[in-house]
């Protein structure tokens, strides 16, 4: 007769093996640094280029961001319809996107068109012209969607809540606003897209089923560019974090729910805690059964799904709670929130807690390295915050011998709730 | 091509394997035959509140996610208006954990009347965040509303009011267990680093002796023929006009939906398409748009969603829309366009098979519409499409009396 109350045997993942398969790397004429990875079953390639350009560059509000959305609306020699066109037609995906630090260009294609594609991609970085009409447009559904999106609390928190941790005029606590879509110029994009991109700082990666000559592919499209590696950075930016901490904020007096925001700022990824915050951060509320999730959502009913975050950028970071809850539960809520943060700080947690977050953390980086992409982005991860090869390992081994004392003294380090700024938006 | 290998218990629960030796981990799918077109219509929301209950402890194992990390997984589910699908991924070598948990719940679920109590508000929570507390929030409730007049997909998963989840009681809970979360209405797929002679023993020795229950025989009302245009118009507390259409279409395996699938990407899949250059970027009259289908088993709508430039009124708008379909069913389409909306298929295709997660509820899904070999072989039913095709289900499609429209006006609100 099975005995269904007794569970399974299992493994423990902390003692599984792990590997976090190397890059291969070489570096163009122009001193371009490539990274590839080989690997995956399906005929696929991905290749991103990477691009110091973001907010963390710009001396206009918004410069970075329309810079990049705009590089393939036209060329000297396509309209953007005619470009877009062409990639559509292989089946092939050309994505932007622009970060606090960083932004990039990447095509994902079916391996058998990279040839016919590369010479779009190296197009779009030598030959954009930022058509006035492209850009019109683009201010116009941007200022729509912006006044929509200001109706909603989360979006006006998640502002607020960068303001409060950084400062207005800080490239991590800038926001978007009427005011910056009026007035950015076509002039700001180009200047931007000619010092950052054309002659800028520049990173490719390129991951899946490879081709045999993709070194010659890519000097061919790349390597004459006069973009380069990566440059000294000349730029600074001064913080102005809010001296006061607790904000009750009503954006939408018909609400029937409140966007809680709880942050602090943080040490990132280059600190050694960072690894054991991570820990931590999965403990507070990064998984199903965290504290917070358990107490908030299992427990009370307040809300959908409570979560915590650290955000990490290259300069600085921060640790955040967020959760939408009914509005009648918002004081009840985050009441909760501060009790979970100071138990952390008084009380080690179990052995029992920890051994089972460490195998969910072990588990899910062996889940996560399910594929090409995937084993690329962790490395981009590493390689952006110029973090030693044997990283990956480090981290595990941290993971592997965490205990409940360097639990708490994190704790005690970084949840004090008088550190946090405490915000609810209705 | 995804090779797998298919057996069936006792039971009559259907059991799919999918070996692939790259990778460490396992995935366990399993998919049970019921969504929200299966509810009463006074008890909407159900197979969703369902989906939630599932994680609050089984007959013998108080807590589902505890155990399921502490061997290295991760987990989760999603209700459709067709389906329910719980998943999981973890270190292979753990593999029986997730048996364990999923046979028990599939056995019998715990019932305790405090997750009943806590998950009716979650998901009342889940119901404000997602459709009550946001701009633009409502349209799916109103427009299927508007669509369906008997079908069930007449509502959201979510439920078509907050009163239905919270009035649930734990008879129906129960009762609704019973008659859906058996053996013979599900299909469990196993994937990633196995041998399919253990899973065969292992899901014999955990599922094998659950009881088969009866199989749900499906009786839905069909939705009649539109016969006529219909029109609603909104005014809600929003800063843009938007204007929202929808027209029925072939249900998921009648031959119409492939072309109809190509019609969707003709018109908004990507910044090429028709729409999207005609009427974003040359006439500047709506400032988003998205066009998709819902893919949904039984018959579906194919929907356009969209903003209007401010000061644009919805009457230009929509016949600036309308001389864009007119021109694609009048003028068909070249063979290129035909060549370029078959190659993305394609490689959609391809992306979305890269995650062993996304091949395990895939071949699943394909096994609860038909046979899940379809998944290797439906990229031949769209290459067989002709451009005529896709001008005869056009034309059938944006027939006037097929159509759904809806005028959302931005302002004040006009009710509480």
């Amino acid at each position: 007769m099975l005995n269904r109350k007794q569970p399974p045997p299992i493994q423990d993942a902390a003692g599984m093996e792990l590997l976090l398969p190397p890059y291969e790397h070489f570096t163009l004429k122009n001193g371009t640094p490539v990274y590839t990875i080989e690997a995956g079953s399906q005929e696929v390639v991905q290749i991103e280029l990477l691009f110091y350009a973001g907010l963390w560059y710009e001396d206009f509000p918004l410069q970075a961001s329309t810079t990049n959305f705009l590089l393939k609306n036209g060329t000297r020699k396509k309209t953007s319809f005619q470009l877009n066109e062409q990639v559509e037609f292989y089946g092939a995906y050309l994505n932007r996107g622009c970060f606090n630090d960083v932004a990039n260009i990447t095509l994902h294609c079916l391996n058998k068109h990279l040839t016919a594609l590369l010479p779009i991609l190296s197009e779009v970085l030598t030959e954009s012209v930022f058509p006035e009409d492209e850009l019109a447009i683009y201010r116009n559904n941007q200022l729509q969607r912006l006044n929509i999106n200001l109706k909603k609390c989360d979006f006006v928190a998640n502002r607020l809540m960068d303001v409060y941790l950084y400062g207005e005029q800080h490239p991590y606590g800038r926001y978007s606003t009427a005011e910056a879509y009026e007035t950015i110029t076509r002039e700001q994009l180009v200047a931007f897209y000619e010092r950052y991109y054309v002659n800028g700082s520049c990173m490719i990666m390129v991951s899946g089923r490879l081709p045999a000559d993709l070194r010659l592919q890519l000097e061919a499209c790349f390597g004459d560019l006069p973009m380069k590696g990566k440059l000294p950075d000349e730029r600074w930016h001064s913080l102005l974090p809010a001296q006061q901490h607790t904000y009750r904020i009503v954006n939408d007096e018909q609400g029937i729910q409140g966007a809680i925001r709880l942050a602090r700022p943080a040490p990132n990824r280059k600190h050694p805690d960072f690894i054991g915050m991570q820990m931590l951060n999965d403990i507070l509320g990064g998984y199903f059964s965290s504290r917070l999730m358990s107490n908030i959502r299992e427990d009370k009913g307040y809300t959908y799904g409570i979560h915590s975050y650290l955000h990490s950028h290259l300069h600085e970071g921060s640790w955040h709670i967020n959760t939408e809850v009914g509005r009648q539960f918002c004081e009840a809520a985050v009441t909760e929130i501060n009790k979970e943060l100071i138990l952390l700080c008084e009380e080690k947690v179990s052995k029992e807690e920890l051994d089972n977050v460490r195998n969910y953390m072990l588990g899910g980086l062996m889940g996560d390295l399910d594929g090409p992409f995937q084993i690329m982005a962790r490395w981009k991860t590493y390689l952006l915050n110029e973090l030693p090869e044997h990283y990956f390992d480090e981290s595990i081994e941290t993971i592997r011998a965490m205990t409940p004392q360097q639990l708490q003294d994190l704790s005690v380090r970084y949840l004090s709730p008088k550190a946090f700024y405490e915000l609810v938006v209705i | 091509m995804i090779h797998f290998e298919r057996f069936l218990l006792d039971n009559g629960l259907r059991v799919l394997v999918h070996e692939d030796h790259d990778t460490p981990m396992a995935v366990v799918n399993v998919m049970y035959d019921v969504g929200a077109r299966d509810e009463h219509p006074d008890r909407t929301g159900f197979a969703h509140l369902f989906e939630h209950l599932m994680f609050g402890g089984s007959k013998n194992i108080p807590d589902y996610d505890e155990p399921m990390q502490r061997a290295g997984g991760e987990n989760n589910a999603y209700t459709t208006n067709d389906l329910t699908n719980y998943y999981a991924q973890l270190p292979a070598k753990n593999i029986e954990t997730a048996f364990w948990l999923e046979s028990d719940r599939m056995l019998e679920l715990a019932f305790t009347k405090k997750s009943l109590n806590v998950q009716r508000k979650v998901v009342c929570e889940e119901f404000k965040e997602h459709y009550l507390n946001k701009p633009y929030g409502d349209i799916w409730h109103r427009m299927r509303n508007m669509c369906y007049q008997v079908h069930p997909y007449k509502w959201m998963t979510i439920g078509q009011e907050l009163s239905h989840v919270e009035k649930a009681s734990m008879d129906e809970v129960q009762s609704f267990f019973y008659k859906h979360y058996r053996p013979v209405n599900a299909i469990l797929v196993v994937a990633g680093a196995v041998k399919t002679e253990e899973v065969k023993h292992l899901v014999n020795k955990w599922f094998g002796g659950i009881p088969s229950g009866e199989k749900y025989i499906r009786q839905l009302p069909a939705e009649p023929v539109q016969t006529a245009p219909r029109h609603t118009d909104v005014h809600a507390n929003v800063p843009a006009n938007a204007l929202i259409m929808a027209w029925h279409m072939d249900a998921r395996l009648e031959p119409g939906y492939y072309a109809a699938d190509l019609i969707t990407e003709i018109l908004g899949g990507g910044n090429s398409a028709r729409l999207y250059q005609a009427l974003v970027k040359e006439q500047k009259i709506f400032s988003a748009l998205e066009v998709h289908h819902f893919g949904s088993t039984d018959k579906g709508l194919l929907a356009l969603e969209s903003r209007l430039v401010d000061g644009v009124n919805h009457n230009d708008a929509r016949a600036a829309l309308e001389m864009e379909l007119i021109k694609l069913v009048n003028k068909g389409i070249t063979s290129e366009e035909l060549e370029k909306v078959k190659n993305k298929t394609e490689s959609m295709i391809v992306f979305e098979d890269m995650s062993l997660t996304n091949r395990a509820a895939s071949l699943a899904h394909y096994e609860l519409l038909e046979d899940a070999s379809l998944m290797n072989t439906e990229l031949e039913r769209y290459r067989r499409v002709t451009v005529d095709d896709i001008v005869s289900t056009g034309k059938n499609i944006f027939r006037e009396e097929n159509s759904n429209t809806m005028f959302y006006h931005a302002g004040k609100s006009s009710h509480a």
